[in-house]
């Protein structure tokens, strides 16, 4: 188990936490690897089946870093993104995925730091939780020989 | 429009037993403007059950399509070649549209998605308010444009009863009791008077105590 | 009262009720919830203590849509322990068929008296998955048993050869609001065939008088004969309870105040009842007083004596 590195997808806004992971960039602050960012114009350009498909492909974490609220460049897409999330943790819990695998936050570009702690949080929240349940039956699987 | 609710996944999961290639069909009409059938649920839906399916080590495929309308043989015909492909179809549509493509191919196993649940509209974003009791006899021109058969909790003719309090029904405070709005409103439009004739008992058999209805046009029928 | 005794052949009904009405009579009667299981026991027990003590027994009909014995069974009961029955009859669940027949089947048996009523809704009750009836509204049932009587016709137009001659109540609920649309269903009721009214409980005697004054200013007081409803409370969370929980009743602070402070609140909820009673009695219009003990049935004949009610009148 300790060899378990989470694979975590950040569905990152552009005004706010992709220049906050540049930032944190060149103040040479470390953070897990474990992350794979996807930029969005805005939070609120996430859809439900974005996150589902981010845990079908193999993501064992997913998180979506938007706008401070208040802030957002679209006036309310952080605040949409909010509720997407709440709703697709319940899908997550349903499906058996477990919706604590998915999160939402929000900061502004200015916060390099919080970018680099946020990803360390996350990782650390879905190393604990192990491999997405997904992954888990991928595996036995392909070692069952059952299934490519 | 008709107002549907998705049903829980476990429930449709269930249904579509041990299919392996699954057809995830949306309809365009009411249920997408209810946003619970739409192509984005149909997308939702299908991600979902690969991935329950996977989780249990018995992956599946899914196609997907939306028609415009469910309830038009027109449309449901375009649906042939992808039907023969999949063992099992999963329709999003209202319980009409289930019952025509499960009737247009009777050799498909056709699963409901949805909970068809009323006939009414959007009251503010991602809210449906039950407006109309389909009951075949139309009297809203008597009681000022609100239906006390569906919108009063026991669709009585000469309401309010004893159950109504502020304004409200009885049974759940959310409930706008129906004969206080009547009365509101024919009162505004200066023939509250109306309240005091009595409303004859209704005849049912317009309504589905009269058996499955059907409506026929002879000037149209080719 | 001025207006001289009506000669027999001037009754609409054989009902006693109607004729104590019509001697001006300050009528009392009392309500019974039949017990849930197969016995008449309590009901029989309720009728032998408390018969001298009131004009009649309402039945209640499956009240609160909790499912209870028959109205109409329990009201056989009544009438073999000498009891006078007013039979409840909702139409939650039933439809027009089966109240027709069930009028029919009550009438054969005896009973006179008849309480038109919609029902409580069955999600209140312990079927709440139930489907309703409400096939017919209470003023159509109203309408509907004055046309079996008057016309001697079924609700389809059929020729009834022994028609059903029962005295029509009706229910009115005088602290709903808006309190004109109250008066308003009551005319409606009225002029549909009710004959006796029997209001939802009354604590807010001021709110209950102005519903009054607006009964007598539209002369329906001198066309129907309305009872005041009296519930005996015995807690002051039975008392909040119905404030927070039951429209249509509506319940001063000071009465609630009095409850919570009361040392014996039995005793305090008795004498409430006593004083709601005598208040009631002294409005203009008031004909009767209907006590509704729900499951304190015991304590009837105490409040009707407390009261000076008592010396009930004898029906010819």
């Amino acid at each position: 188990m300790n060899a378990f590195e989470p694979r975590i997808i950040a569905f990152c806004c552009y005004y706010c936490a992709y220049s906050a992971a540049d930032l944190a960039g060149s103040m040479r602050l470390q953070y897990p690897a474990n992350i794979r960012m996807i930029e969005l114009p805005c939070s609120g350009k996430i859809e439900h089946n974005m996150l589902l498909t981010a845990f079908e492909e193999g993501a064992d974490g997913v998180y979506v870093a938007g706008c401070m609220e208040g802030d957002c460049h679209f006036l309310k897409g952080n605040v949409r993104a909010r509720k997407r999330v709440e709703y697709v943790k319940k899908l997550l819990d349903e499906l058996g995925i477990g919706g604590d695998r998915l999160e939402m936050y929000n900061l502004s570009s200015s916060m390099g730091p919080r970018f680099a702690e946020i990803a360390r949080e996350m990782t650390e929240r879905i190393r604990a939780l192990g491999p997405s349940p997904l992954n888990k039956a991928s595996t036995r699987i392909k070692k069952d020989g059952e299934r490519a | 429009m008709i107002v549907a609710e998705q049903k829980p996944l476990a429930e449709i999961a269930e249904n579509i037993m041990e299919a392996q290639k699954v057809l995830v069909v949306g309809c365009g009409g009411c249920v997408t403007v209810c946003l619970s059938g739409g192509q984005k649920e149909v997308d939702i839906l299908a991600t979902s059950l690969r991935i329950l399916r996977k989780k249990e080590g018995k992956p599946i495929d899914t196609a997907t399509e939306t028609l415009e309308r469910q309830c038009d043989k027109e449309y449901v015909d375009k649906l042939a070649e992808k039907i023969q492909a999949a063992d099992c179809v999963v329709s999003l549509a209202c319980g009409v549209g289930v019952q025509y493509l499960s009737e247009r191919y009777p050799d498909k196993c056709v699963v409901p998605a949805q909970n068809t649940k009323f006939i009414g509209g959007t009251t503010e974003h991602g809210v449906w308010e039950e407006r109309c009791g389909l009951c075949g006899e139309c009297i809203l021109a008597r009681t000022g444009g609100i239906c006390p058969i569906i919108r009063c909790s026991k669709s009585i003719l000469n309401g309010p009863c004893g159950g109504s309090q502020d304004g409200k029904c009885e049974v759940n405070p959310d409930v706008p009791c129906a004969w206080t709005l009547i009365y509101e409103k024919l009162k505004r439009q200066g023939r509250e008077d109306a309240i005091y004739e009595v409303f004859p008992v209704k005849d049912w058999s317009k309504s589905r105590d009269g058996g499955p209805r059907k409506y026929v046009r002879e000037d149209v029928l080719l | 009262m001025s207006e001289p005794a009506k000669q027999d052949g001037e009754f609409t009904t054989e009902s006693k009720l109607e004729r104590l009405f019509a001697r001006g009579e300050f009528v009392v009667t009392s309500e019974i919830g039949p017990q849930k299981g197969a016995s008449a026991e309590s009901v029989i027990h309720h009728t032998e203590q408390s018969k001298a003590y009131c004009d009649g027994f309402n039945i209640t009909d499956n009240q609160s849509a909790v499912v209870r014995l028959s109205s109409i069974a329990a009201a056989v009961h009544i009438m073999r322990h000498g009891g006078n029955p007013v039979i409840q009859m909702t139409c939650r669940d039933r439809n027009r068929i089966a109240i027709q027949s069930d009028l029919l089947g009550a009438y054969s048996l005896g009973v006179r008296d008849v309480l038109c009523l919609s029902g409580d809704h069955q999600s209140f009750g312990n079927h709440p998955t139930a489907r309703n009836v409400f096939d017919i509204d209470s003023i159509q049932l109203i309408a509907l048993v004055k046309m079996m009587r008057d016309e001697r016709r079924l609700l389809c137009g059929d020729e009834l050869k022994t028609e059903p001659r029962f005295y029509i109540g009706a229910v009115e609920s005088p602290t709903g609001d808006p309190v004109e649309l109250r008066v308003m269903r009551l005319a409606k009721k009225v002029r549909a065939g009710a004959q006796f009214i029997q209001t939802q409980a009354v604590f807010d005697v001021e709110k209950f008088a102005a519903w009054m004054d607006l009964v007598r200013n539209s002369g329906l007081d001198q066309r129907v004969n309305i009872m005041a409803g009296v519930i005996p409370v015995k807690s002051v969370r039975a008392l909040r309870y119905m404030k927070d929980n039951v429209a249509g009743i509506s319940v001063p602070d000071e009465l609630v105040d009095r409850m919570a402070n009361a040392e014996n609140p039995q005793e305090e909820g008795k004498t409430i009842a006593v004083e709601l009673i005598a208040q009631l009695r002294r409005i203009a219009g008031v004909k009767g007083i209907h006590i509704m003990p729900v499951g304190w049935e015991d304590v009837l004949p105490e409040i009707v004596t407390r009261a000076g009610l008592q010396l009930r009148p004898v029906a010819d």
